[in-house]
């Protein structure tokens, strides 16, 4: 029912929402909007070409990072910190800066006792709506290169309206989740006197300290905006934070809803919904294949409980209120948006379910990230209509502009970069094994290690959260694989739309081939399925595959060791 | 084809385009606006909408904050229903909120499921067989304040033992306290702390 319910939902809404996308990009800004943008010192209909757009991008980025990593680092001395919390090490400061920026949310810093009021609003609920409205405003970019007009739209207009539409969903959303019972409130925590006290350390314990806050806001925008970062640690699994199957149901919702959304919109502003069409199916395919996947495997038993219970779902890492079938569809969506939150812990999955998550960070555009996830899919349309071109020997040509060697040269590099990226540090990690901090020995903490990077790299932050990550090693490495894997990536295809845009356009003819046509997406989808995947199937045998296996035999009582 | 009539020019000549300080103060506007102006707005809101959900869902017993409906607590005496374990500091600790981040194949995690089987077992006179997974493994966050109407059914001889009630008294108790998702979403779940504050109150 919850998986049911959840895609149907969000179709749903996402139909009309993506209309309304289309709309709001292809309108004149409004009066409001170019008034408002007038005071920054920005002339809203002044379009940009695509380097202008670019350095807007980056430069705007830069700066926003900047602050926020000062806001980190120190937070001990500015004001809004009433608990008095400390300035984040160095590497820690880094770390989050750069995971905030990229959309991904990563958290390395203790849960919800790391950052002062300040640095958790201006340096983490605002760059949860700034940085997939940079999302959504590079894939209108490229969508307007392709479309064939060379100057690519003003970034900071299209910032602006993408966050006009992202702050009203989030205030609905957040009425929604405060009804069942997510904290709305800028009091303290309450103490609470337990029923019956609790032996902590031989001291009886008899109070609960219930920490509140603005939960609610900050949770619509996290889940609305492909962000992923809890309030609390264990992220949408703390019953403050996702109360009820309803509460489940909306968030679920909102992780898929502009991802969803994102594609139907830019179907109908490129003119060519049988296309928006197109990649939505490949999209759902793909995230059907997945959802079933991690749904049938955490209906299994948990292996370590074989004859100490009854037999039933894995339910080690989940709440009850959600059971294994919400909680699996969860990681597969979560993971499939580059959203990242989790509402049970991925790393207790049986083995083939922690393999879903991870299945779904490599393909990244399975809905994918606000905006990124679309950019990275039309990197895959290029890369298949020229492979489709040398089979078929015609001129490979995209919307009737020729794809020639300058955009297959940079296509090919964006999809590289992911292997180098992710196998490379995780090698790297692994070959220096007193800087992992393992929580799981084995098979699994190979996993672990390959599930931080490609986390990373997918700009999702979900993660196999028993990992000791708040290490200088673990901070820098991830930093620069998290900015490497954001910005390239949109400014790869921003220059592929941009090349392309100058080319003269040739008329559609009977010998074109057609890219909103079901053999088409079939070519798509093997050609994502193929480079992709294989790259990592090695990684992954290694891991969750050998897991699997050596579970057929229920592990002795014994101590752990670490990874060897 | 729609725009076969853009020329081909090399690069279109480009407009001055601003500097280094819009770029910060557009980016400061959108850090206050989002940062500021939005959660304010929307926590105001939603606490004057649902001021009970707002503040935590707070369970109160003769004046005295018991706890909250949505958060567990450690419960070992018997005359209390017991939840599940926890990872979450020394138990039920919503500060130091987590998972056990245990993976099947650890060997850990046996252990102490292991431990947890044999203890529940003994204290409910029940095989291994019949205990439900939800009692022996720990959650997600480490406060959930459900187990499954299984795992509340396999403690109900032990409490009406305790505390002298009829068995049927208590599975009354249960049904009370046991809530479903609407539509069929998610599992139905017996809140453990109303449960046993319900025990208290009819006694």
């Amino acid at each position: 029912m919850d998986i049911f319910l959840t895609y149907a939902l969000a179709f749903a809404l996402a139909v009309p929402l993506g209309t309304l996308i289309a709309r709001v990009f292809s309108a004149p800004a409004s009066r409001l909007t170019s008034r408002l943008l007038r005071l920054t010192g920005v002339d809203a209909s002044r379009p940009m070409n695509w380097r202008q757009y670019g350095a807007a991008l980056l430069g705007t980025n830069a700066l926003i990072g900047v602050v926020a990593f000062l806001l980190y680092a120190l937070q001990g001395g500015l004001p809004l910190n009433p608990d008095g919390i400390p300035n984040l090490r160095w590497d820690t400061a880094l770390h989050t800066a750069a995971s905030f920026i990229t959309n991904t949310n990563q958290q390395h810093y203790s849960g919800q006792s790391g950052l002062s009021y300040l640095s958790q609003m201006l340096g983490i609920t605002a760059l949860q709506f700034i940085t997939p409205a940079v999302g959504m405003a590079a894939l209108f970019a490229v969508l307007r290169g392709l479309k064939g007009e060379s100057n690519v739209g003003n970034y900071f207009l299209d910032v602006t309206r993408a966050i006009g539409l992202l702050i009203p969903a989030s205030f609905v959303l957040a009425l929604l989740l405060t009804s069942q019972g997510v904290p709305s409130t800028f009091g303290g925590a309450t103490t609470a006197t337990l029923l019956e006290s609790q032996m902590v350390e031989s001291e009886a314990v008899s109070t609960q300290i219930i920490p509140v806050g603005p939960v609610a806001a900050m949770v619509a925008i996290k889940q609305l905006g492909t962000n992923g970062g809890g309030w609390y640690g264990p992220n949408s699994s703390v019953p403050l934070e996702n109360p009820t199957p309803l509460s489940n149901l909306f968030q679920m919702v909102g992780i898929i809803v502009f991802p969803v959304a994102l594609v139907f919109a830019a179907g109908l502003f490129l003119r060519r919904r049988r296309f928006g069409v197109a990649l939505i199916g490949v999209m759902s395919v793909m995230s059907a294949a997945l959802t079933l996947g991690a749904v049938l495997s955490e209906r299994q038993p948990n292996a370590a409980l074989a004859g100490l219970a009854a037999v039933g779902g894995n339910l080690e890492g989940k709440e009850v209120r959600f059971g294994p079938d919400a909680t699996a569809l969860w990681g597969a969506i979560t993971t499939q948006t580059s959203n990242g939150s989790v509402n049970g812990m991925l790393d207790s999955f049986n083995p083939l379910g922690g393999l879903v998550p991870q299945l779904g960070m490599f393909l990244n555009d399975v809905y994918g990230g606000i905006g990124v996830g679309l950019i990275n899919m039309l990197v895959f349309v290029i890369l298949t209509v020229f492979i489709a071109g040398l089979m078929v020997g015609r001129t490979p040509e995209l919307f009737g502009r020729k794809i020639e060697t300058r955009e297959i040269k940079l296509a090919s590099l964006i999809i590289l970069l992911q292997p180098l990226l992710v196998l490379g540090f995780t090698a790297a990690a692994l070959a220096f094994s007193t800087v992992t901090a393992n929580s799981n020995p084995g098979f699994h903490g190979l996993s672990q290690v390959l599930y931080e990077y490609n986390s990373a790299y997918a700009n999702n932050g979900s993660g196999f959260e028993g990992l000791g990550d708040n290490t200088p090693w673990w901070n820098v490495t991830c930093a620069v694989v998290l900015i490497l894997a954001r910005f390239l990536p949109i400014l790869g295809p921003l220059a592929i739309a941009g090349y392309l845009a100058q080319k003269k356009a040739a008329p559609e003819t009977s010998g074109t081939l057609r890219v909103d046509t079901p053999v088409f997406a079939g070519m798509l989808l093997s050609v994502m399925l193929l480079l992709q995947l294989l790259n990592f199937a090695p990684a992954l045998v290694l891991g969750p595959v050998a897991e699997q296996l050596s579970l057929n035999t229920p592990p002795a009582v014994s101590s752990t060791g670490a990874i060897k | 084809m729609t725009t076969s009539d853009q020329t081909q020019s090399a690069e279109t000549p480009s407009l001055p385009q601003p500097g280094p300080g819009s770029w910060l103060r557009f980016s400061l506007f959108w850090l206050v606006a989002c940062g500021l102006a939005y959660p304010v707005v929307t926590t105001l809101t939603a606490g004057a909408l649902f001021p009970a959900q707002a503040n935590g869902s707070l369970i109160t017993r003769g004046g005295q904050v018991v706890g909250s409906a949505l958060i567990g607590q450690t419960f070992t005496g018997d005359r209390y229903f017991i939840g599940r374990p926890s990872a979450a500091g020394a138990g039920y600790d919503p500060v130091n909120a987590s998972g056990s981040n245990l993976a099947p194949s650890n060997p850990a995690l046996r252990e102490r499921v292991a431990a947890t089987s044999a203890e529940i077992a003994a204290r409910e006179g029940v095989p291994a067989s019949r205990i439900p997974a939800d009692l022996v493994t720990a959650s997600g966050g480490g406060l959930d304040p459900h187990i499954s109407p299984a795992g509340a059914a396999v403690q109900v001889a032990r409490i009406a033992r305790v505390r002298g009630l009829p068995e049927e008294r208590v599975r009354e108790l249960i049904a009370a306290n046991t809530q479903a998702g609407v539509l069929g979403l998610g599992q139905p779940g017996v809140n453990v702390l109303r449960l046993n504050l319900a025990l208290d109150a009819g006694q």
